[in-house]
């Protein structure tokens, strides 16, 4: 739906309507004079208004920026809080149809039916993932399988049994499963699948021809995260024209000062969710870097639609002074012809940062001369050190040594600290 | 004839694993040549049925792959290799790598070469007629 710039304003200051009587929000607003949703009359207005960030959730731990009673919440999900206490957030009823809703509509964009059977192999439980694509397939008639995460072998046997056509997890354990269906004595001629939502981690364009050249399905790349809602925030459309954000959610890009960024510049996205209200946000910093664009696509969609997030802040790795992201070494890997398991060692040798880069060598990349194997290898070294700007050094290790993941892939091991 | 090229991550243990597995497999060794580097090494191997092997430790999760090799016959007296190898330059061989091991049975010294091209070793072989395993 294409919305005037009046209306978006509008179902801004409904937000703020309903965030001004939490006291974080009322603080932080009184403080740069805005007492009322009506004192923002413009974009100008509401850029000025305070971000929001996962430390600010962590302060009000755990239901203090709730805008309903918990009488009126049905639903809890929470971040994992590997760094701190975790995240936590509240649904109403309405929020749950809400979520439902957007998940279907996307869904159906990308051409699942109540006719597809949807093998959901994202966790559930706190984590938005698995739940948030049950109830959107659900929404939409699919059949649902509930399998959440693990037990690689019964998820193939499954897919196979129940006929799944559309698998829903991370990319990294979609590969995994490919990999292990290779391995496996289903063959693919048995299965039916033919799309895979994947998200919840970043993940390049060669990862995608990877996995749908090894699974035989069309990949599309679905973006959320549950301080905004969950799954379904965005998903690729299926023309690949980046990923189409659902008319809930205002999206603004910021730079690192955080000032406003023109369309079609990369920065941090910034996203304000409109219509929701247990736990509605106001300018959340959502850490994902990408670029934005306004307009009408050739499926349908009219509206805002970012490209695909391929580097989080928090996984950006300072190495010498430069920054580095790991999908950055995932691009140069995959084009060299190397499997996409990898894992990135930084370490302290001295006062100067290494970062070894861990590479499994198969059978097409493997040659009984050194030297051949020495050429390989310096081929990527060039590669990866032409992309980031720093030299690595490059380690081949045997298949299947570098642990697979059966959710968020693990890429970086980072030794600097530990070892003072 | 093929030998069988391994390839060895640089850990404590990881070459006696594999010698074990291809025990396990059965496999007579008949000569044997690791080459190391910092991280890991290429274990080159001569069994009786190649193929075979290639194919129980592809099971077994081990990267391998069939190199085509020649086991030359060479006099077991001094001098006797050099007249080989000179042989072969002559022909413009160019050896990568080179291994060499002693049959039992009769005493007979041989070597395993891997050339850089295939097609002029060939053509050496025909026009030298040199004696081969």
């Amino acid at each position: 739906m294409d919305r005037t710039e009046e209306q978006w304003l509008e179902g801004l200051r409904k937000t703020v309507d309903k965030v001004l009587p939490i006291r974080h929000y009322q603080e932080n607003y009184e403080a740069i004079g805005i007492k009322r949703a009506e004192d923002i009359k413009t974009f100008k207005d509401f850029q000025r208004l305070p971000l929001t960030t996962k430390e600010d959730l962590r302060k009000n731990y755990p239901f203090g920026l709730f805008a309903e009673p918990m009488e009126n919440i049905v639903r809890l999900h929470a971040s994992s809080g590997t760094t701190g206490k975790p995240t936590v957030v509240g649904y109403t009823r309405q929020d749950i149809t809400l979520w439902a809703k957007i998940v279907a509509n996307e869904l159906k964009r990308v051409g699942v039916t109540k006719k597809d059977v949807v093998q959901i192999a994202y966790g559930y439980g706190l984590f938005t993932g698995g739940m948030g694509l049950h109830y959107g397939c659900e929404e939409l008639g699919a059949v649902v399988v509930p399998i959440s995460g693990g037990n690689t072998a019964r998820q193939l046997m499954l897919m196979r049994d129940f006929g799944a056509t559309v698998l829903a997890c991370t990319p990294s354990y979609a590969l995994y499963l490919a990999e292990s269906l290779e391995e496996s004595q289903i063959s693919r001629d048995e299965l039916k699948l033919k799309i895979g939502i994947f998200g919840a981690e970043p993940w390049t364009e060669g990862m995608r021809e990877e996995i749908e050249a090894r699974l035989g399905i069309k990949a599309f790349d679905i973006y959320g995260l549950s301080e905004i809602m969950g799954p379904g925030v965005a998903l690729e459309c299926p023309a690949h024209q980046g990923l189409h954000i659902d008319e809930h959610f205002y999206p603004e890009i910021l730079d690192e000062e955080g000032n406003p960024l023109p369309d079609g510049e990369r920065g941090e996205l910034v996203i304000t969710s409109i219509k929701k209200e247990g736990f509605p946000v106001l300018r959340y910093r959502t850490k994902d870097l990408t670029t934005l664009h306004y307009g009408a696509c050739s499926c349908g969609h009219v509206g805002w639609s970012m490209d695909r997030v391929t580097a989080r802040v928090d996984d950006m790795l300072i190495i010498r002074g430069v920054n580095v992201f790991p999908s950055q070494v995932e691009e140069a890997i995959l084009l060299e012809g190397f499997e996409p398991h990898y894992l990135l060692v930084v370490y302290r040798v001295g006062n100067l940062d290494q970062l070894e880069v861990q590479v499994e060598v198969n059978e097409a990349t493997f040659f009984d001369e050194v030297r051949e194997l020495e050429g390989r290898q310096d081929r990527l070294k060039k590669r990866i050190g032409d992309a980031l700007g720093i030299s690595v050094r490059i380690r081949l290790v045997e298949p299947k040594s570098i642990p697979r993941s059966e959710g968020k892939a693990i890429r970086v091991i980072d030794k600097r600290n530990k070892e003072g | 004839m093929l030998q069988l090229s391994i390839f060895l991550e640089n850990a404590k243990g990881r070459l006696a694993e594999v010698i074990s597995l291809l025990a396990e497999c059965k496999v007579n060794l008949r000569a044997l040549s690791l080459a190391d580097t910092k991280d890991y090494g290429v274990l080159r191997i001569i069994v009786d049925n190649p193929e075979e092997t290639a194919v129980k430790l592809r099971e077994r999760k081990v990267v391998v792959s069939l190199t085509p090799v020649w086991v030359l016959k060479v006099p077991d007296r001094t001098g006797g290799l050099a007249e080989v190898l000179n042989q072969l330059v002559q022909q413009d061989v160019v050896v990568e790598y080179m291994y060499a091991f002693v049959e039992k049975a009769n005493e007979q010294a041989l070597v395993v070469l891997r050339v850089q091209d295939k097609a002029i070793m060939e053509k050496a072989m025909q026009t030298l007629n040199l004696p081969v395993k």
